[in-house]
């Protein structure tokens, strides 16, 4: 008997904001390591974190340029748990809401990355084993 | 029995004795299965011995069963030592598992 599930997360914190979506990244990162399916579903702000254009700066206040500051931003993690999912021969299916994107401006998103709407979210809820809504404060 | 996987993500100070009640509350329905109360960031903070972890104490006497996040606790220099014995640090493959047995979860 398969022991692959199917997750479901939905994502509504901005990036650079909350632990949360540290958190949420990490679950579904244990979820693809493991070997299951996920689906995610980035809802208002959360659309931001895959935003393509992210870029990395420097620390004038500490004296570190961009190098030394090695400033994470969350559009590589995106990539890299596309990456792993491929790796690991798991569907990670990262679902973008279009209304949020385009109130946003953040169209450009990572390669792996779809649009759709919170019906999207409602179809995954209802092929998933098991669905986790992490909500904004 | 699918049971409850409880998600607490704040500190007693940003208000979380609803969802403990909600645990208690879920414990004590022994045919919804059994309750896990996952703390992770600042919901690990209560864990350590203090006057809010008597409300965790609380509970596991209620049969919740309280788990922390290790990461959460080594990024605010909480050893296991400081820890209430009615909490067990865990890595984050516990949380991971439970939702794949098919707790229903809950984050606050």
């Amino acid at each position: 008997m398969s022991t692959k599930k199917h997750l479901a997360f939905l994502l509504m914190d901005a990036p650079y904001e909350q632990a949360r979506t540290t958190t949420g990244l990490r679950l579904i990162d244990l979820a693809l390591k493991k070997g299951h399916d996920v689906t995610v579903f980035c809802y208002e702000g959360a659309v931001a974190l895959a935003f393509a254009k992210q870029a990395p700066h420097a620390n004038a206040v500490h004296g570190r340029d961009v190098e030394q500051e090695d400033h994470p931003n969350p559009k590589d993690w995106i990539a890299a748990l596309v990456k792993l999912a491929a790796e690991k021969g798991s569907k990670l299916t990262w679902i973008q809401c279009g209304l949020c994107v385009d109130e946003r401006g953040v169209g450009e998103a990572v390669q792996g990355t779809v649009r759709g709407s919170p019906a999207d979210f409602l179809k995954a809820v209802e092929t998933a084993d098991n669905t986790l809504v992490i909500p904004t404060q | 029995m699918r049971g409850y996987l409880l998600i607490e993500s704040r500190d007693s100070f940003e208000g979380t004795s609803h969802f403990f009640d909600l645990a208690r509350s879920l414990a004590h329905e022994a045919k919804e299965g059994p309750v896990t109360l996952f703390l992770v960031e600042n919901g690990v903070l209560p864990a350590r011995r203090c006057y809010a972890s008597e409300q965790l104490a609380a509970l596991a006497k209620d049969g919740v069963e309280i788990l922390a996040d290790e990461f959460s606790l080594r990024e605010r220099a909480i050893g296991r030592e400081r820890l209430i014995p009615e909490v067990k640090a865990v890595a984050l493959d516990a949380a991971l598992d439970l939702l794949v047995e098919g707790r229903k979860a809950l984050w606050h």
